[in-house]
């Protein structure tokens, strides 16, 4: 498993091919990468804070419990914080399994987790002026569809 | 003493991202009476505390939980990762 917190941009090419290589045990990568949205065309920068140390926790704790869900060969999350500007990746998350359904429901469980229990919190900068993004009722549902 | 911790748009308001706090409360619901009775700023970023989310040592936790042995506490509103 690997976590990492950034503010510098990641390459993701480089990270999903070297992600599970050499692991001819796995027959299946699925890789998430979330990208700065501009909606309608106002958006100037995001910027994202975060909590240091119980980001990084946190993301771990999700990434073991997908672990001990599904049969994974590794997890790796890349979540980064700071000043992102419309198109720039903001996230990334990939999984490795020997088959595809376990690499595709854990790369979703850790989705729906790292969206409302990851200690980030995301800003809208516009012309109009700063927002902070509002969590939004569908992210808490979301996760109970993985509650058993 | 707790190390009281603001993100987002609680640190805002307040207007500090951190700061020590001497206190006798016993649960995260008594810390938050003693901090909104200081002044309008907190008064203003505590007013709803169900748009709020509390850690204690950097685990999810709730406002009725006891601070007995807990050295950092940090407010927040709900989380927008991903």
């Amino acid at each position: 498993m690997r976590v990492v917190v950034q503010s510098e941009p990641f390459d993701l090419g480089a990270l999903t091919a070297g992600f599970a290589a050499g692991r001819s045990d796995m027959g299946a990568v699925v890789s998430f990468t979330g990208i700065v949205r501009d909606t309608d065309g106002r958006l100037d920068r995001m910027e994202i804070e975060h909590y240091p140390g119980m980001t990084e926790r946190a993301i771990a704790t999700i990434a073991e419990e997908a672990q001990a869900r599904w049969s994974l060969g590794d997890v790796l999350v890349i979540h980064r914080h700071g000043t992102l500007r419309p198109g720039e990746l903001i996230m990334m998350v990939a999984t490795c399994s020997p088959h595809r359904g376990d690499a595709f429901a854990a790369a979703e469980f850790l989705m729906d987790y790292l969206k409302s229990r990851a200690p980030f919190w995301k800003k809208e900068l516009t012309a109009d002026g700063a927002a902070w993004v509002a969590a939004k009722p569908e992210d808490e549902d979301a996760l109970s569809r993985w509650t058993r | 003493m707790l190390d009281v911790l603001y993100f987002a748009w609680v640190r805002e308001r307040i207007g500090l991202p951190k700061e020590r706090v001497e206190t006798g409360a016993a649960t995260v619901a008594e810390l938050v009476a003693e901090l909104s009775a200081r002044d309008a700023r907190y008064a203003a970023a505590f007013a709803d505390i169900s748009a709020l989310r509390v850690a204690l040592d950097q685990e999810l936790s709730d406002f009725d939980a006891p601070l007995a042995g807990v050295r950092e506490v940090a407010f927040f509103p709900p989380m927008t990762g991903g």
